[in-house]
């Protein structure tokens, strides 16, 4: 019998020849993220620390992302605390304010890699499934133990394959795609599965990629990972660490999966997810028309080149509505100055856009785009749920980057492909 | 004892909101947000031996684990649900606090039933009718017994790191 990605990835780590579905092993994975929280996270392990130290310095990655610049003292003394304790041990992956979003900088610095097993601490850490990664979230008290020990346990998943086929039309995005199928699956959907992404990928971009494992959680997946083809290999010359021959894994082709899907490209059309869950889907037309006082275009799902690029290109010489605002969250920095040499900042803040910095943003409701109760945000994120933007009267509709940028030119829900020339 | 009943698909933000992430990490900074945007008289009115009863997807969303250091530090007995997201399952056992995957337990549940709960012996009643639900797998287990993650790894270091 053949194994799973899931299987050969964990059988590596576990340093065994074969391991079967729900089996625990003991894994050493090659990098922990932490982000803010690593001042909580420390925090409990005060004590240890002063013992033990930590166990491998090249095992963390720090990226100060989610309330940066800090907003409040508490939160200032937090990154003060984690600044202390890099310098401390000495840890060489740190990315202070103002670098990125943690699970950019972990794709675009190179720590994620075919075949590799990142944790982390926060639940958007699949994204690294986009280019043949074993990556998935932990909790705090995890995270700290894993500073100490650098191991942890794995539960092996069982595995759904999603056969891809075609090719996405004009107007449509990858976001469209992946909510598609969250709300074929549901919310629970993968729940504790690994999802494998397979057939024709060559028509989804990198970006496209990272977009749709960014969202496995969504679905409850534990990875949602992609093989390594010609796209992933230009994206490792790009960063300037390419990929040997052999550095990738596949699935046997024996391999056993719970369950099959099949989806062509070519059927998406335009979706929205509703409030309050990320499954409750409905195609845009429904909502078509809905007024919308705030757009968030960026976030850990679309703050990437190209989603920037795509609003920059249907915004360029037009104007944000006057009944709605615009907020413009890229990815990192070096996102962010890539969209500056290509003029798409200057096209997005002449139609009226604000620039916030590469980070969370106001994604999970702590500062930079709060909302008040009765308001409506239509955003490019990841979550939809009550309270997700700091106040559980508000709404909040998750689209694809075309669908943000024609709704903040009308002020309500709109069809980007109205927009596309022809 | 009482019993608080939820429904489907309960996330981290409905059990404590993201606003309150980076500013509140120890269990009495999380015990008075417990629920806030579910249940205003929750945090309030929660007392040691209470347990939940929820549907199924219980704490899917961020991996925030306030929702579990708070509801164990609160005193919640258990956590009786048709099932649990991943991220939320991992936190729990870190913390120490029992969950109970029980669909058939959850659908008998009607207001004001009576439940007792035998985790020794992998039972719960709900009214009149009992459901056995499974045990954990010694590897969890192991880390419950020993009150969550991080007593469990204290051991294993003053054993020699890397060892056991």
């Amino acid at each position: 019998m053949g194994m799973t990605f899931a299987q050969k990835v964990l059988a590596a780590k576990s340093g065994q020849k074969r391991v079967e579905v729900g089996q625990i092993v003991t894994v050493r994975p090659d990098h922990l993220l932490t982000h803010d929280n690593t001042a909580a996270i420390i925090g409990k392990i005060e004590a240890d620390l002063e013992q033990y130290g930590v166990v491998r310095p090249d095992l963390n990655i720090i990226v100060l992302d989610h309330v940066i610049p800090a907003a409040a003292e508490k939160n200032a003394a937090g990154h003060k605390k984690i600044r202390e304790f890099v310098e401390k041990y000495g840890l060489k992956n740190f990315f202070d304010v103002g670098e990125g979003i943690c699970h950019q900088i972990v794709l675009e610095k190179g720590f994620a890699r075919p075949g590799g097993l990142i944790v982390g601490s926060d639940s958007h850490t699949c994204s690294y499934g986009a280019v043949n990664c074993f990556s998935t979230g932990v909790d705090r008290t995890e995270a700290a133990a894993l500073i100490l020990t650098g191991e942890t346990w794995l539960k092996v998943p069982p595995s759904f394959k999603i056969t891809l086929s075609g090719r996405l039309q004009p107007g449509v995005s990858a976001k469209d795609f992946i909510l598609s199928i969250i709300g074929k699956l549901g919310a629970d959907g993968a729940n504790y599965k690994a999802v494998e992404f397979q057939g024709d990928i060559s028509g989804l971009s990198m970006d496209d990629r990272i977009s749709m494992a960014n969202m496995g959680i969504e679905m409850g997946a534990k990875i949602a990972v992609f093989p390594v083809d010609e796209t992933t290999r230009e994206f490792f010359r790009q960063i300037g660490a390419p990929l040997k021959q052999d550095e990738f894994v596949q699935a046997d082709a024996g391999a056993e999966y719970e369950k099959k899907f099949s989806f062509r490209l070519d059927d998406v059309e335009p979706v929205i997810a509703a409030p309050h869950t990320v499954d409750n889907i409905k195609p845009l037309k429904e909502l078509e028309g809905l007024p919308i006082d705030q757009c968030l275009l960026g976030t850990c799902t679309n703050g990437r080149i190209s989603d920037l690029a795509r609003a920059a290109t249907l915004l360029k010489g037009k104007k944000v509505s006057p009944h709605t605002r615009l907020l413009v969250l890229p990815a990192s920095r070096t996102i962010l100055s890539q969209a500056m040499k290509a003029g798409y900042i200057q096209d997005l803040l002449e139609a009226g856009a604000v620039l916030l910095p590469p980070g969370c943003g106001p994604c999970l409701g702590a500062h930079q785009g709060v909302m008040a109760p009765g308001e409506r945000t239509l955003s490019t994120a990841n979550r939809n749920f009550k309270g997700r933007m700091g106040c559980k009267e508000a709404e909040i509709y998750l689209a694809g980057p075309e669908t943000v940028a024609a709704s903040a030119l009308h002020g309500k829900i709109s069809d980007p492909r109205k927009e596309v020339s022809p | 004892m009482r019993v608080w009943k939820y429904g489907d698909d309960i996330n981290t933000d409905m059990l404590f909101p993201g606003k309150y992430t980076y500013t509140c990490s120890t269990a009495e900074e999380i015990k008075p947000h417990l629920l806030e945007d579910l249940d205003g008289e929750f945090a309030g009115a929660v007392q040691a031996g209470d347990i939940i009863l929820a549907g199924k997807n219980f704490g899917c969303g961020s991996s925030r684990e306030q929702p579990a250091l708070g509801l164990k530090a609160v005193g919640v007995e258990a956590i009786v649900a048709k099932s649990f997201s991943r991220i939320f399952f991992r936190a729990a056992i870190n913390q120490g606090l029992l969950l109970i995957e029980a669909p058939a337990a959850v659908e008998a549940f009607r207001e004001g039933d009576e439940v007792q709960l035998d985790a020794a012996n992998g039972n719960i009643r709900v009214g009149s009718e009992v459901f056995s639900f499974p045990g954990l797998p010694p590897e969890m287990m192991a880390i419950r017994e020993a009150g969550g993650l991080l007593p469990y790894i204290r051991r294993k270091l003053a054993d020699g790191r890397g060892k056991a």
